[in-house]
């Protein structure tokens, strides 16, 4: 039997390769000393396999393995869990290949790779890389034909078996798709929350320290994407605030805890804007809003500082619709704690910014003239860059007296702090500033590099005022955007390419859209669409047997086809075309009958028609009896003039001889005569 | 608990053997060439098919669970790489077409090769497999190439022998399904007797000595001597004692000593069967030491004569003797 054999050489090293190229799926977030110690030991049992037959002995496997689950409890803590999970089943599959000798081990291997490929896609969810997933997948089913015995063409086995993977996921990929449509969605989880163990990821969070940005600045992935109902707000009108600090310790500026907004708040000399946000996981609860948000989505509260704070951290990506008044100002007064709240500043730290603040305060009339004061001085003397120097402890002073080099961060710092220090309440607020527009698709994409840092001073009577202290040092910030006036540019950032990966993440959007957010209310939203309105699990489940019954006819039918007749070769394949040609014409030749009795039985009926026949029959019978392989091109030759004699010659009659029948059988009078 | 087990499938069989002869193939042997066709391919999941199902249904479950799209996609794909896979298996088995079964000379108890003539037509096939008994053949075939499989085959007894029930089978393309069809061929091969293994020298009475002329087993060449006594009757040469006025017989080996005689009733203390495989084991040895022979049996006589021809006719008697004893 099958399972006492041993894999050849050949199919061993497509499973070694298919088991790397499944563990390179994980790669990214695998341990760094993990996905090097896998290459090394796939590679070695690779090596050693195409010298000698036969399973590692289990004396270096074990300690193996147990070594592997040491390592991993000593990362993670434990090895339940996404990530710990997934390096856990890495580092099993690569052991797996060590004991692997037979084509069972080898399914058993396969199999568990399936499962291992489909876990890579709870980290990463982008279109690439579920191409990516299917690249390998391909592999993986190469691999299970590849262990079926006597392939068909032994001199490219490898080939074929890629061929017939390839075919079989693209006639697969029809069925996948009603099968991903149809298949009904869990209303609530079964089990655990959903990622509750998610990864770090780049994004902004309730913590700011000047110079925190920089790695944010230089990401590139997609933060969120708006539609909005109208125009697009001008690109200085495109804040989209998420999170606001307003406790500082001297270095770092906190989130303090605000409590919901209670009623609502009149709203003063705005534009109203309706859009919708589709917002990439954060694994946080604050879900970005253009500046003002006025109400909150569904399953989201707004809060007491003007942000839109999620129920639930937002581990998949999320839609959600929002209405903003742009220029909007709050004209409710602060208590007398919040005022206060507003300006603590930490005690005794940067002498000198305090000394200037309270110079301006003296000097100047009203709060908007301190304003004026500390934008004067940003615009006269400092530089916008994403490299600034570091800053020590002091470090609005340094910053505001010696270096004089910074982006966002700095100057929002730097200015909350002089306007406390003057007196005047102000708050940094954190989020996204401008994006590209894309005209194609319609949408706002908002990347990460757009994270921006801003300021908000306190008005007696007017409210809140948002005031960006970079678009003094760097209107082009503002108005461009960050990516085009970073000195820093990298080789990403060249124009081309920004331009490039620009339109194509009309795909992603599509992606994310269309499958990535395709959830139950997209379900029966879609399936209303079609016109099926009750579309519950059990109508689900029902529409998807019923389609899975259409797939498997219409499977079975290609598969049955050809089962009796369809032998022989070209020449044969042509005969039996000419004699069914002349069958619809009316002229039945009985099973035996050779080319002779054919044309002699067409003769008997139509001379004119068998003379014209003769020529084709000779040519039939010469390649047929006169060769033991007839040419190929004298085949093809044939089999076009049968083609031609046929459309000349007969298909008149037979159209003829079908209308008749169809006369009889409609007339309804005579008996159906053409039953045989 | 095992065997009880063993014994209520074998009764289970044997049920489905009565019940269901289309499904099992063992009663009717059918007439070359048979093509297989939908009625008579069944398919199953194999034992790793269940289990990839169970691994697809975990999958469906953690990625529902985690609302992970394009984690279901995957799922759903490969799925219906598996239903797909089913229907490349089924074609793969549907129209091939058993031709003809052969084999050559062969002795009960001896292993030798049958060899299957399977015709695929238009569409080339591959990893299909043929078991007889305990032993699997795979085989590919390419288009319109009938191929011979050649199947180690041990025949059981002497005489007519069938090679019995064969199983076509293939797991093509992923191994998730079995895909298997019953023929029964209605093809005999006559097999020769075991041969006795370590057989006593030929009986004595040969006439080995002198110079030996083998003249083959053809007449035409035999020379005339005198009648002798004890000569077969069937051996005179008629027209030529005519000619020379006395009595000539046909000699069929032109050499001097009397032919080897080889009689089953002489060898008296054995059973049927082991006399039949000592005769068996003399006519080969007599063969290889080219001695003409003759075979006594109870209700013929062969030879004396010698070469290829009289070699399978001794044999050929030999092994459809009846099964049975003959009484002496």
């Amino acid at each position: 039997m099958t399972s006492k054999t041993t894999l050849t050489r050949a199919q061993f090293a497509l499973l070694a390769i298919t088991v790397a190229a499944t563990i390179a799926t994980h790669v990214a977030h695998l341990p760094p000393w993990l996905a090097p110690a896998l290459a090394l030991v796939v590679a070695a049992r690779a090596w050693w396999r195409r010298k000698h037959d036969g399973a590692v002995a289990a004396a270096i496997r074990l300690p193996l393995a147990l070594a592997l689950l040491a390592a991993i409890v000593g990362e993670y803590g434990n090895v339940l869990g996404r990530d710990p999970g997934s390096a856990f089943g890495c580092g099993l599959l690569a052991l797996k290949l060590l004991e692997t000798e037979t084509p069972r081990d080898a399914r058993v291997a396969l199999g568990f790779c399936a499962f291992v490929l489909m876990s890579a896609l709870l980290f990463e969810q982008g279109l690439p890389f579920t191409l990516l997933v299917c690249a390998v997948l391909v592999l993986q089913v190469a691999a299970f034909n590849r262990l079926e015995p006597a392939p068909l063409s032994s001199d490219r086995p490898l080939r074929a078996s890629l061929v017939l993977a390839g075919k079989l996921v693209l006639v697969a990929i029809p069925l996948a798709l009603a099968g991903f449509i149809l298949v009904p969605r869990l209303g609530s989880p079964l089990w655990g929350s959903p990622n509750g163990d998610a990864g770090a990821r780049t994004g902004l969070s309730d913590r700011m320290a000047p110079g925190q940005f920089t790695d944010l600045m230089l990401d590139d992935s997609p933060a969120f994407r708006v539609a909005f109902d109208g125009a697009p707000p001008p690109p200085n009108a495109q804040y989209f605030r998420a999170i606001v600090l307003s406790d500082f310790d001297g270095t770092t500026w906190t989130r303090a805890l605000s409590g919901l907004r209670r009623g609502a708040t009149p709203k003063t000399g705005s534009a109203q804007v309706d859009y919708r946000i589709t917002l990439e996981p954060t694994q946080q609860r604050w879900l970005p809003a253009l500046d003002v948000p006025v109400a909150a989505p569904d399953d989201a509260a707004l809060a007491g500082d003007d942000t839109i704070i999620a129920n639930r951290p937002v581990v998949q990506p999320r839609e959600y619709r929002a209405r903003s008044m742009v220029g909007a100002s709050d004209t409710k007064a602060l208590v007398k704690y919040q005022r206060e709240r507003l300006l603590r500043l930490p005690p005794g730290a940067d002498p000198r910014a305090r000394a200037l603040a309270a110079q301006w305060r003296n000097e100047s009339a009203n709060d908007a003239e301190v304003v004026q004061r500390a934008l004067a001085l940003f615009h006269a003397s400092f530089t916008y860059t994403l490299t600034p120097p570091l800053l020590g402890r002091d470090s609005v002073d340094e910053f505001l007296f010696d270096t004089r080099r910074g982006f966002c961060e700095h100057y929002a710092s730097a200015f909350v702090f002089l306007m406390r220090a003057a007196g005047i309440p102000a708050r940094v607020v954190t989020g996204y500033q401008g994006g590209w527009w894309s005209a194609s698709g319609g949408y706002l994409l908002v990347r990460q590099s757009d994270a921006h840092a801003w300021a908000e001073v306190w008005r007696d009577g007017r409210g809140w005022l948002r005031v960006d202290p970079t678009a003094a040092v760097s209107p082009a910030r503002i108005e461009r955007g960050a990516a085009q006036v970073n000195d820093a540019a990298a080789w990403t950032q060249s124009d081309w390419l920004r331009e490039l990966r620009n339109r194509i993440d009309i795909v992603n959007r599509l992606w994310t859209q269309g499958v990535i957010r395709f959830d139950g209310m997209r379900q029966r939203a879609l399936l209303a669409d079609f016109g099926i309105a009750r579309s519950e699990g059990g109508d689900l489940l029902l529409i998807l047997s019923g389609v899975l019954a259409f797939a498997m006819l219409v499977a079975a039918i290609w598969a049955m086809r050809g089962a009796r007749g369809d032998r022989g070769d070209a020449l044969d394949r042509l005969w039996s075309r000419l004699r069914g040609d002349l069958r619809d014409a009316g002229f039945v030749a009985k099973p035996g009958d050779g080319p002779r009795a054919l044309s002699d039985g067409v003769r008997a009926r139509d001379a004119a028609l068998a003379e014209s026949l003769h020529p084709i029959v000779d040519e039939y019978t010469r390649l047929r009896y006169a060769f033991a392989r007839p040419p190929q091109d004298a085949v093809e030759h044939l089999s076009s003039s049968v083609r031609r004699w046929s459309r000349t010659h007969l298909r008149r009659r037979a159209i003829q001889r079908r209308l008749r029948r169809m006369a009889a059988l409609f007339g309804a009078a005579r008996p159906d005569r053409g039953s045989s | 608990m095992a065997a009880a087990f063993a014994d209520l499938r074998s009764r289970a069989l044997a049920l489905a053997e009565r019940r269901l002869p289309a499904l099992t193939r063992l009663r009717q042997p059918e007439t070359l060439p048979v093509a297989l066709h939908r009625r008579r391919i069944y398919v199953l999941p194999t034992r790793f098919g269940l289990a990839f199902a169970f691994l697809l249904f975990v999958m469906l479950l953690g990625a529902l669970n985690y609302g992970n799209n394009p984690a279901l996609l995957l799922t759903c794909l490969l799925g219906a790489i598996a239903g797909a896979s089913l229907f490349a298996g089924f074609r793969a088995m549907s129209g091939l077409a058993l031709l003809q079964v052969r084999a050559g000379d062969m002795h009960a108890g001896e292993a030798t090769t049958l060899r299957l003539r399977f015709d695929p037509g238009v569409r080339a096939r591959a990893s299909l497999r043929v078991k007889l008994g305990d032993d699997d053949t795979a085989f590919a075939l390419s288009a319109n190439a009938p191929h011979d499989v050649e199947l180690p085959f041990t025949p059981p007894t002497r005489g007519w022998n069938r090679c019995g029930r064969l199983r076509v089978w293939t797991e093509y393309p992923l191994g998730l399904f079995g895909i298997w069809s019953w023929i029964n061929p209605d093809a005999a091969f006559l097999v020769f007797p075991a041969l006795e293994a370590n057989a006593p020298p030929l009986p004595p009475g040969a006439g080995f000595a002198g110079e030996r002329m083998a003249a083959g087993d053809s007449e035409e060449l035999a020379g005339l001597r005198d009648y002798r006594s004890n000569d077969a009757r069937r051996l005179i040469a008629w027209k030529a004692s005519l000619r020379h006025d006395r009595l000539l017989v046909r000699d069929t080996e032109r050499r001097s000593g009397e032919a080897l005689v080889l009689d089953y009733a002489a060898l008296r203390g054995l059973d049927h069967e082991a006399r039949i495989r000592r005769l068996a084991a003399w006519v080969v040895a007599a063969e290889a030491a080219h001695a003409s022979y003759a075979l006594h049996l109870p209700e013929a006589s062969l030879g004396p004569a010698l070469g290829a021809n009289h070699r399978r006719d001794c044999l050929r008697a030999l092994a459809l003797l009846p099964l049975a004893g003959v009484p002496a």
